[in-house]
């Protein structure tokens, strides 16, 4: 079996698979419980100034059947005792020497406060800090958590006054709420950070109730802002990491980043580790199915790592940042045209009319006499010379490998944008653009 | 590569002969395992879970199946029970695990039977191999009879170190899942592939090799550490009717073993076919009948449908395959000379509750006609192995009901080194693959825990975190 074991800038932990620091990691009857099931590490529920919580603190979505694709919350942090919550960590320390046990620490903007929770901390043998610089509701409006992450200055100049009295590894964890997240993770590095953490919730409103005019997720009538997190915004954490891994201060740093948002299987979570995760982080799919769900996240990357031959995830950390590019250096010479295979097609003809009404046109539904029945259903049928090969008729087939992109050669020149403006800067306007199309023989209906 | 939709043919005679005899039910595509496996809701605690005999953790190996981690799936379905894919076609999963799920009452039940045999078939395909047989412990365990139960004791005793050897009389190993389950359940290659996979644990299969007649039983007792009976039950008893030996009667089990084993053009069937009773046995005889091409099946049977031993589903399918059902008639005499010609019989009224607790039937006078057949199949039940146990009750092992005697907790017999399991002790519930293969685990571990100690006995049941 493979060797699972990870060393996140010196904490070690037996995989890559750990709490993130919400409602499953609030206790130590719950880390000490999940631990026992499998997880490597757990980030505490973030600790700090105090609070007062509200009910119905969730909403979510749920699609076509199925529940909870995203969960939004308007939950603050811990509202336990400080002491109790530092006892608490300590004792799940010493039960579990071998686990990462990773603080989450946010209290209010003065050097005074972040230093004495920081020696605070310490004393209890925890791994390391994860600063909580994201929490985007309530916390915010008192000048905490998304307030410090939206600003760099700020993200870096608290992040000194940690590293200067922490003894263990410090994270920074970074807000999606943000317009380029580069900037604050250049932020943390600049503030001498250990590692960066991402993503914390996104802002949003679930939704509003057609009956009552009110908002979801609704406390006693009122509602706003709150956290979004879950499968749905995967593609968004996915981006925000490979934004942050393949920026070249950060990699200069050789920073470790944890990452999370939307990992519910071993497929999600290895999806994070190619694209620059270390470690991975489980909110959501914990509050909907418990903590067992680590069982299958373990034996399936193993299994999989297993069958390719991988021994252990430093191997696989990061394998597919060098393929994160941008538009402008895309191969425009890059052709493929859609083809159905009749033998596979089930004929809903929904790849015809996603062509028709949203693409260019270019299916036909024709009497193939595939079968060879009576009162056979027409197919739909590419007209190869016309797609312009967008990928819009394959994602909306039902069935699998049913309509492949199949690459092909036109003699297109193999040439990037970037390349193209360089040489050819008057393709900028649409004379010469049309122009130089008829010569790259790119024909657009 | 995924597999695709194929269209299926539901109309028997619109089959081949040999399309007649492949699986009922096709195998799940890969996407239909996906989106049957993604509507599980994944309960915790689950009742499934505890409706199965064996245990199987059915909410996490349908969980994986989910994620695209199908190996790990058969992994955890195979860990609590080693005929899974078995299992996973011959339970009656109406009457176990999907009747038991929560989707009952709210929409429909998840097909864990046929999820189960997607992520098994998955394994069997490619080779896997999960277990190992366990370092030698030094003791000696010898298996009788190769059927689920023998099998799954066999197996489980080599993954913990024992040195195992099973005797079966049959040319083949599997017991009743090579050779009495119908093809269209269960082609003969996945029992023989659990058989391979039993063996590959380091287990000693001794084919064509009967106890009590090849060795004697005391013979085993002397020379190994324990001994696991697993004989099963006997050929079909005599009706004890006139006419009975006249040939075109034939013995239901002999004729579904006919068509586990021989070439189905080879088979001789009637074309006007009585079948006497209305189990399993019975059901399989009518059906494989009419598939092989007789033109009447009548199930003949004594009782009514209310006390018929068929589950519900089976007698739905037996009717969908056209065969039709005489209840309340009691075969009383074979006719014909040289071959059968008819079945007389004579038709019966319910009267007061008997020692089995359901109502008696009760001849009624002048009642008597004769159902014209040229074939009758009886499958009246299984006789017990008396001589066998004659040579237990010496040992001083004790019967109930003329099945062995057990200690429900651990399978053993009176005699300390004598455990049984499997259809043979089946006085009292289902005689059932998946509890035969419950017994062979539970006997495993008591003789791992009287011979090895407490330490190494538990084996895993649920899913185990590595
Ligand atoms: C026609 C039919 C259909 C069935 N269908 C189903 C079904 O769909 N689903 C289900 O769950 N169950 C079904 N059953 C029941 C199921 O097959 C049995 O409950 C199960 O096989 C019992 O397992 P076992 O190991 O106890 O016995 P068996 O499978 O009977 O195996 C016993 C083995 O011991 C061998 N043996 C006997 N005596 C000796 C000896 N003296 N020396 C050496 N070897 C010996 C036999 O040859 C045999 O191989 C069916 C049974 C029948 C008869
Ligand atoms: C109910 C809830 C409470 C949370 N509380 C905290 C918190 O106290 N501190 C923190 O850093 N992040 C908190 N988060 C954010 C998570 O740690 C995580 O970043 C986010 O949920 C994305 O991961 P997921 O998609 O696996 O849920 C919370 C999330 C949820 C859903
Ligand atoms: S999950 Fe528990 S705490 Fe939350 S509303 Fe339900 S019962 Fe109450």
């Amino acid at each position: 079996m493979a060797n699972l074991e990870i060393d996140f800038c010196g904490i070690k932990s037996p995989n890559p698979f750990w709490l993130a620091s919400a409602p499953p990691s609030n206790s130590a009857y719950q880390v000490q419980k999940a631990f026992e099931q499998g997880w490597g590490g757990a980030v505490w529920k973030t600790i700090g100034a105090p609070v007062l919580n509200v009910c119905n603190r969730y909403g979510t979505i749920d699609y076509k059947g199925s529940k909870i694709i995203g969960l939004n919350n308007v939950e603050l942090i811990s509202d336990r005792p400080l002491e109790v919550n530092l006892k608490e960590i300590a004792e799940t320390k010493r039960n579990f020497p071998n686990h990462a046990v990773i603080a989450s620490v946010m209290v209010e903007s003065t050097k005074q406060a972040w230093q004495d929770i920081v020696k605070r901390v310490e004393e209890t043998g925890a791994d390391g800090f994860e600063l909580n610089f994201g929490c985007p509701h309530g916390m915010s409006e008192r000048g905490m958590g998304a307030a410090m992450g939206q600003v760099p200055e700020y993200t870096c100049m608290v992040t000194e006054w940690v590293m200067d009295v922490a003894t263990k590894p410090v994270i920074v964890k970074l807000t999606p709420n943000v317009t380029d997240i580069v900037q604050p993770a250049r932020a943390a590095v600049k503030g001498r950070a250990s590692a960066v953490s991402l993503i914390n919730t996104i802002n949003s409103i679930i939704g509003v109730d057609l009956d009552t005019f009110e908002i979801r997720p609704n406390v006693g009538g009122k509602g706003g802002h709150g956290g979004y997190a879950g499968p749905a915004v995967k593609p968004i954490a996915l981006h925000l990491l490979s934004a942050v891994a393949s920026d070249p201060e950060i990699q200069k740093a050789k920073m470790p980043i944890s990452g999370m948002g939307g990992v519910e299987t071993w497929r999600d979570a290895l999806e994070f580790i190619l694209l620059g995760a270390t470690s991975v982080q489980v909110c959501t799919a914990v509050m909907h199915y418990g903590f067992r769900i680590v069982e299958d996240m373990i034996d399936g990357l193993s299994n999989w790592m297993d069958e390719r031959g991988y021994t252990s995830i430093d191997q696989l950390i990061g394998k597919s940042v060098h393929r994160i590019s941008s538009f402008g250096d895309f191969d425009l010479g890059f052709q493929t045209v859609a083809r159905v295979d009749p033998a596979k097609c089930i004929q809903c003809n929904l790849c015809f009319i996603a062509c028709n009404d949203a693409a260019h046109q270019c299916i036909d539904m024709k009497d193939l006499k595939f079968k060879g029945e009576p009162n056979e259903r027409p197919y739909p049928v590419v007209r190869e010379e016309d797609c312009v090969g967008c990928d819009l008729c394959s994602t909306v087939c039902p069935v699998d490998d049913c309509i492949s992109m199949v690459e092909i050669n036109t003699g297109r020149p193999h040439i990037t944008w970037n390349e193209l403006v360089k040489t050819k800067p008057e393709v900028l306007e649409w004379d010469s653009m049309e122009e130089y199309r008829k010569h790259a023989k790119i024909h657009i209906h | 590569m995924a597999e695709h939709y194929k269209p299926v043919k539901y109309k028997a005679w619109e089959m081949t002969l040999k399309e007649r005899f492949q699986e009922f039910y096709p195998p799940l595509s890969e996407r239909e395992a996906i989106t049957e496996a993604n509507r599980c809701l994944y309960c915790y605690d689950a009742p499934c879970l505890t409706a199965c005999p064996t245990h199987i953790d059915i909410p996490t190996f349908i969980k994986k199946i989910a994620t695209g981690n199908v190996k790990g799936s058969a992994k955890t379905i195979l860990e609590s029970n080693l005929m899974g894919a078995t299992c996973a076609r011959v339970c009656p999963v109406q009457e176990l695990c999907e009747g038991a799920c929560v989707l009952n009452d709210e929409h429909k039940p998840i097909a864990i039977g046929r999820l189960q045999r997607y992520a098994t078939d998955y394994a069997i395909q490619r080779d896997f191999k999960f277990f190992k047989k366990g370092k030698p412990n030094g003791k000696k365990v010898a298996v009788i009879g190769a059927g689920p139960a023998g099998l799954s004791c066999a197996g489980e005793l080599a993954k913990q170190g024992f040195d195992v050897t099973c005797y079966e009389k049959k040319p083949l190993a599997g017991g009743l899942d090579t050779y009495g389950i119908v093809v269209f359940r269960e082609p003969i290659e996945v029992s023989l592939r659990e058989v391979k996979m039993i063996e590959d644990l380091g287990v000693n299969i001794k084919t064509n090799v009967e106890i009590g007649k090849d060795i004697k039983l005391e013979e085993l007792v002397d020379q190994y550490d324990a001994v696991f009976i697993s004989i099963g039950l006997g050929a079909v008893p005599q009706m004890e009717i006139p006419g009975e030996n006249i040939p075109g009667v034939l013995d239901g089990l002999e004729f579904i073993e006919e068509t586990k084993t021989m070439p189905l053009d080879q088979i001789k069937f009637g074309k006007r076919v009585a079948v006497i009773g209305a189990g399993n046995t019975a059901i399989d005889a009518a059906t494989i009948s009419r598939r092989l091409g007789a033109e009447r099946v009548m199930m003949v049977y004594r009782r009514s449908e209310a006390e018929m031993p068929a589950y519900h589903f089976e007698y739905e399918f037996a009717l969908g395959e056209g065969v039709s059902f005489m209840f309340l008639t009691q075969p009383i005499a074979v006719i014909g000379d040289k071959q059968v010609e008819g079945l007389k019989c004579v038709r019966m009224d319910l009267g007061e509750p008997d020692a089995s607790g359901r109502r008696a039937p009760v001849p009624i006078p002048n009642s008597e006609f004769v159902i014209d057949c040229d074939m009758v199949i009886k499958a009246i039940g299984q006789k017990k192995y008396t001589g066998f146990m004659d040579a237990l009750a010496k040992l001083g092992i004790g019967s109930v009901k003329g099945y062995i005697k057990i200690d429900l907790k651990t399978n053993r017999t009176d005699h300390p080194k004598i455990f049984a399991g499997g259809d043979c002790v089946r006085s009292q519930g289902e005689a059932s693959t998946v509890m035969a293969v419950q017994d062979g685990k539970i006997a495993a571990q008591a003789i791992t825990a009287q011979l090895v100690g407490e330490a190494a006995k538990k084996q895993p049941v649920s899913a185990s975190v590595r």
